[in-house]
């Protein structure tokens, strides 16, 4: 058994080492990887001329300790005393082929050995004799199988032919159908039906919502459909943008914007279809830019450099598109790092996935692109002799690869805008697209020359590898200004270029919100803060757009001072002692005789107070309930006024205090007689008194009140 | 562990009878009660609005005299009774809880010039045409007996007013002369004359019970000391003065009713100069009474209206008429200060509220606390014009209004003229003389 068991595996060695010298040998596998192939093979085959004595067993593979991870990457081999590959793993395709053969010839021996089965059905249906050709007509005219007992056509379909509970059911289903839809007509009529425009507004809304979330789970689960869907929105989006819906020249607007002077509500609706329009009309630019950035992009797949890693982060108009875009980007990433020669076919297919659209236009230039850059790149290898300097080689060829993408994206995007009829402003954007060029390839060649670009750019690079998922995530302006951030020295060049992209991240910002980056090296937050203040300021601009409250206030001010002012008075008669008529007037000399001239008011006072408007109007409706003369007993207006300001309402005071302020001043016992008062009852010693009881004011001095109480039993 | 709870005490928040209200508790923060000057001056327009609607001073009619009521006056230890004299020589003394004359006297022949209660309250004395002084006994006579005075005093003279003492068993006659009688003598103790001149009234001074002050025909008023043989001090003023009442509450203060239509408050120190003209009858005043308070006075006039002065204003508070209501002769404050009592020509003695809008009967307390802070209300916006307008308006008879007028017409005309003469004549010849002097002729002492 043992001796049978080596010699199989000898064989199957054998076998494989056979294939291995095969031509045909997949693209895919890697020559030094068959090196190492060869190596373990020869292992084994020693392994099992050893194993052939019978002494030394072979050591079957067993698994001491629970690992900690059970997954697929962890599976232990130790019983075969060699590392476990996943490229071994993953290649069902050799060895399956290799021992296909051998199964072949094996089933061939046994097939040998084996009995003839039962006639083949070619065998059978070959009829020979008369009989037989007889015996055939009638079973084919009836149908008959042959080889099995089955059953007949006929017989198949009065067995598929319903029961009567089965159609019942299948009835009711129908009616349960039907009912349904009628239900959910009816329901969409009346929904149809209700004027509420805030209901319409909010079924809108909520729907918007649903298919985002939609849209969202599709992502997720198909990137491909979600493209799809992606698409449709983008068309809606245009065919929005088309309809000039949002201009605020509609009927509804116009009324809104009678309205709005008077209704807050009519006001902010107003200014939500005109904040909607903007984003619409932002958006043109916006287009305009992320073409730009598909060619970053384009750069970026095609340069293996880090600079470009920063600047893919495009925060486009939507972050799907970046996020479509960036897991290719990922993707080619590695291949990158670990082969220096990517093929090209990977990168096509990487291109055309991310165009989303693939041109055959587009796609020639492409390839020729590809082919080219893949040949400078063989060729600099082979070249290059110093590592130091290979950084910067590169760099250099990127540099070139670099105006080159970029012109071609610029042909690109001719050919993209115009196949676009929708968009009207194709030629604007092509222009800025243009105008924005010159800048960066200015911007290049002093890239070049700095020396200590590379030690950033190598900064770049750890924190790229780090960081890859992360700095996916951050929004454009960030970056951008990380970017200027370190690169001081190339500021003023790139402040050039970089003018429009900044005016449309300060946009960008208005609609999204700046999440908080912790792991970037040279702080932002101040700048961050700085952004958001005048995002802020913006924004508080633009809800204000239309009203000069100063403007309003100095203006209201002005005709306040005009209508106090006294009027001259004109007293011409047209006509008298001179023609009159239609068109004519009365001489400059006679009106100026007549026109009385008003004198000079008093100054107003608020001839020196700029921020305030005194009516000096007597109010008379308000007079008419005001104290015009002091009263006697006062001697200054401030007297009377605080007699007036303090209250003595329960509401004011305390119960006690309402009290001590209500009490009449005489206070007589009804039903007791009053006597008149006597010596006695004057002066300290008094007691108290029954039928009254008297606060006694000074009359002389009347602004102080002089409380003796007098009380005196009364006497019978 | 501490456990912190809530504790309250409950003297906070248990009333200690059911009828207690509600303890509250509030919030005085002034910034939650804004516009408080806003808000009481609302108050106080609604006070003196509903002042207004709430005036109903009338209270009753007491008929029964045969002639015009001629003089009245109160019992000093019984608020429900009240004597009157009229003018057919008849006493009636009158229940005013019952509204109903209780009592009938023929007392006199001719007028019952003046009546007065002993300060007891067991008797009274009247004066009447016929010369004789009669007393009295306040109670009724018993079944079958006849109503006879107490005591009968013949005089030479017609007696044409009478006061009692406030103390002593001694009263004052007055006609021809001021006589001091004692009750238990048939002849004066002192007889006082300054001038030849009927006397009008007599007063005797409620605080400083020696002094009395009279006022006679020839213009002027005379005080006396019961103490003295000779009178003390006399003041002429320009027209007659018809009576005086004395201030119960300040010993010196007494007012006088002139026949010029105006009262005159006078200080007995300093009789030159009254302390206040009150105007605002449009003819002669014929009696005046004070308030037991002593800060009000109520004066009948000859114009058929009473009105009702506060010592220290010259303008009267009230005015009080009925359509009925003739030539007022004399006039009551009862002595719980709460109503006035008036006589006139047309035979009727008429109940009055002393405050218009008073409400009779007890008050609850919070009744009362609202009555008050109503009336310090009204008194602290009272100067508002829209809050005086609507305090101060009063509808008159057209006979009331229109001499109002008329005399307001006449004292512009007098004021004119002795403005034109005084700028037509040499400066200081025409010298400015106040109201309040203007009237004082001279003080003789």
């Amino acid at each position: 058994m043992k001796a049978i068991r080596a010699a199989e595996g000898l064989l199957t060695l054998s076998q494989q080492d056979e294939l291995v010298d095969l031509p045909n040998y997949p693209l895919s596998a890697s020559e030094d990887e068959g090196d190492s192939d060869g190596e373990r093979k020869h292992e084994k085959l020693l392994e099992a001329i050893n194993s052939l004595d019978g002494k030394n067993r072979y050591k079957l593979a067993e698994r001491s300790e629970a690992s900690l991870k059970v997954s697929e990457f962890n599976v232990s081999s130790e019983g075969s005393g060699e590392k476990l590959i996943l490229a071994d793993l993953l290649e069902p395709v050799k060895t399956s082929s290799s021992l296909a053969t051998v199964k072949k010839q094996l089933n061939r021996v046994k097939s040998k050995k084996t009995l003839e089965l039962p006639l083949n059905k070619e065998e059978v249906e070959r009829a020979r004799t008369p009989l037989e050709h007889e015996i055939f007509n009638l079973l084919h005219k009836n149908k008959q199988p042959v080889t099995d007992p089955l059953l007949t056509p006929m017989e198949k379909a009065s067995l598929k032919a319903m029961s009567l509970e089965e159609a019942k059911m299948r009835r009711a289903e129908l009616q349960r159908a039907r009912a349904l839809q009628s239900y959910y007509e009816a329901r969409a009529r009346r929904e149809k039906k209700i004027k509420s425009k805030k209901y319409h507004k909010i079924v809108k809304k909520g729907k918007a919502k649903k298919a985002l979330k939609e849209f969202e789970q599709l992502r997720n689960i198909n990137p491909t459909a979600a493209l799809e869907e992606l698409e449709k929105i983008e068309k809606a989006r245009m065919m929005e943008r088309m309809s000039l819906k949002h201009q605020n020249s509609g009927k509804w607007a116009k009324s809104k914007a009678i309205m709005a002077k008077y209704d807050l509500e009519a006001r902010q609706a107003m200014q939500e279809q005109l904040a909607k329009n903007k984003e619409l009309t932002q958006k043109l630019q916006v287009v305009s830019e992320s073409e730009e950035e598909g060619n970053t992009e384009e750069e970026e797949t095609l340069v293996p450099d880090v600079v470009n890693e920063v600047q893919m982060d495009a925060n486009g108009p939507n972050p799907w598109m970046l996020r479509s875009c960036n897991p290719d980007a990922k993707e080619e990433e590695k291949p990158m790092d670990s082969e220096h020669l990517p093929e090209p076919v990977a990168h096509q297919f990487s291109e055309s996935e991310e165009d989303e659209r693939p041109v055959a236009e587009e796609e020639t230039l492409l390839k020729e692109f590809e082919e080219r850059r893949a040949l400078r790149k063989r060729s600099e290898f082979s070249q290059d002799a110093e590592p130091m300097g290979s950084r910067e080689t590169q760099d250099s060829s990127s540099q070139e690869v670099l105006s080159e993408v970029r012109a071609l994206a610029q042909r690109l995007n001719k050919g993209n805008l115009q196949s676009r009829k929708q968009r009207v402003t194709s030629t604007g954007t092509v222009l800025q697209v243009q105008r924005e060029e010159p800048a960066p390839e200015e911007e290049e060649p002093l890239l070049l020359q700095r020396p200590e670009r590379v030690q950033t750019l190598e900064k770049l690079e750890k924190l790229g590898k780090e960081e890859c998922s992360q700095k996916k995530e951050l929004p454009r302006p960030i970056l951008q200004r990380e970017w200027t951030e370190r690169n001081p020295n190339n500021q003023p060049d790139a402040s050039k270029g970089k003018k429009k992209e900044q005016m449309i991240n300060l946009q960008n910002l208005l609609t999204t919100k700046t999440p908080s980056v912790k792991s970037l090296e040279v702080p932002t937050i101040e700048e961050l803060e700085d952004e958001e203040a005048k995002v802020q300021k913006q924004m508080i601009k633009e809800a204000f757009a239309g009203d000069d409250v100063i403007r309003d206030f100095l203006k209201e001010k002005r005709e306040a001072v005009e209508a106090n002012k006294p009027k001259d008075v004109d007293l011409t008669l047209p006509g008298w002692g001179e023609w009159g008529g239609l068109g004519l007037k009365p001489s400059a000399k006679k009106r100026r005789r007549f026109l009385i001239k008003a004198p000079e008011g008093p100054p107003r006072k608020d001839k020196n107070l700029p921020n305030v408007i005194i009516n000096e109007k007597r109010n008379i409706h308000a007079a008419a309930h005001q104290v015009r003369v002091l009263p006697y007993p006062f001697t200054h207006h401030q007297q009377f006024e605080r007699t007036i300001q303090t209250p003595i309402g329960s509401t004011w005071n305390t119960q006690r205090a309402f009290q001590k302020l209500t009490t009449p001043k005489v206070v007589t016992k009804p039903g007791h007689i009053i006597k008149p008062i006597k010596a006695e009852d004057v002066g300290y010693r008094s007691s108290s008194r029954s039928d009254i009881s008297v606060i006694q004011s000074n009359q002389k001095r009347l602004s102080g009140h002089h409380k003796k109480q007098l009380k005196k039993s009364s006497t019978d | 562990m501490k456990v912190k709870m809530l504790s309250r005490n409950p003297d906070n928040y248990v009333r200690e009878t059911k009828l207690d209200l509600q303890r509250v508790p509030r919030n005085y923060d002034p910034t939650l009660h804004p516009f408080e000057v806003p808000r009481e001056y609302i108050r106080a327009l609604n006070a003196t609005k509903l002042e207004r609607v709430f005036a109903k001073p009338f209270l009753a009619s007491l008929d029964g005299h045969r002639d015009g009521v001629n003089c009245l006056a109160k019992h000093p230890k019984s608020l429900a009774t009240v004597l009157s004299g009229a003018c057919d020589g008849e006493v009636r003394i009158w229940n005013l809880t019952k509204r109903k004359c209780i009592r009938t006297i023929q007392a006199h022949e001719g007028f019952v010039r003046g009546i007065c209660t002993r300060f007891c309250g067991t008797s009274f004395f009247t004066v009447g045409d016929d010369k004789t002084v009669k007393q009295w006994k306040m109670d009724a006579p018993g079944n079958g007996e006849e109503e006879e005075p107490l005591h009968t005093i013949l005089g030479k003279t017609v007696y044409t007013g009478i006061d009692h003492h406030w103390k002593d068993p001694a009263f004052a006659t007055c006609g021809q002369q001021v006589d001091i009688w004692d009750e238990q003598r048939t002849n004066p103790i002192c007889s006082m004359t300054w001038g030849f001149d009927s006397i009008n009234s007599v007063k005797f001074n409620p605080i400083e019970t020696f002094l009395l002050g009279s006022c006679a025909s020839d213009r002027n008023i005379v005080l006396y000391d019961m103490r003295q043989a000779t009178p003390l001090k006399k003041v002429i003023l320009d027209m007659r003065t018809n009576t005086i009442c004395w201030n119960p509450m300040e010993a010196f203060i007494f007012t006088a009713a002139n026949e010029d239509y105006n009262l005159y408050t006078f200080d007995m120190r300093a009789l030159d100069t009254p302390l206040m003209v009150h105007m605002d009858h449009v003819s002669a005043v014929l009696d005046v009474d004070y308030s037991p308070t002593g800060k009000e006075f109520v004066s009948a006039s000859f114009d058929k209206s009473i009105r009702i002065f506060p010592v220290d204003r010259s303008r009267s508070r009230e005015v009080y008429h009925t359509k009925r209501m003739q030539h007022v002769i004399c006039v009551k404050w009862t002595s719980d200060s709460k109503y006035i009592m008036c006589g006139s020509d047309e035979m009727n003695i008429r109940l009055w509220k002393a405050n218009a809008s008073e409400k009779l009967g007890v008050l609850t307390s919070r009744e009362k606390a609202a009555k008050d802070y109503n009336q310090k209300l009204k008194e602290k916006f009272q100067y508002h014009p829209h809050i005086k307008r609507i305090a101060r308006h009063r509808h008159l008879p057209k006979s009331i209004y229109s001499q109002i007028q008329e005399q307001r017409i006449m004292k512009e005309a007098r004021r004119r003229k002795e403005v034109n003469r005084r700028k037509h004549s040499k400066p200081g010849s025409v010298p400015i003389v106040s109201e309040k002097k203007k009237h004082i002729v001279a003080v003789v002492k």
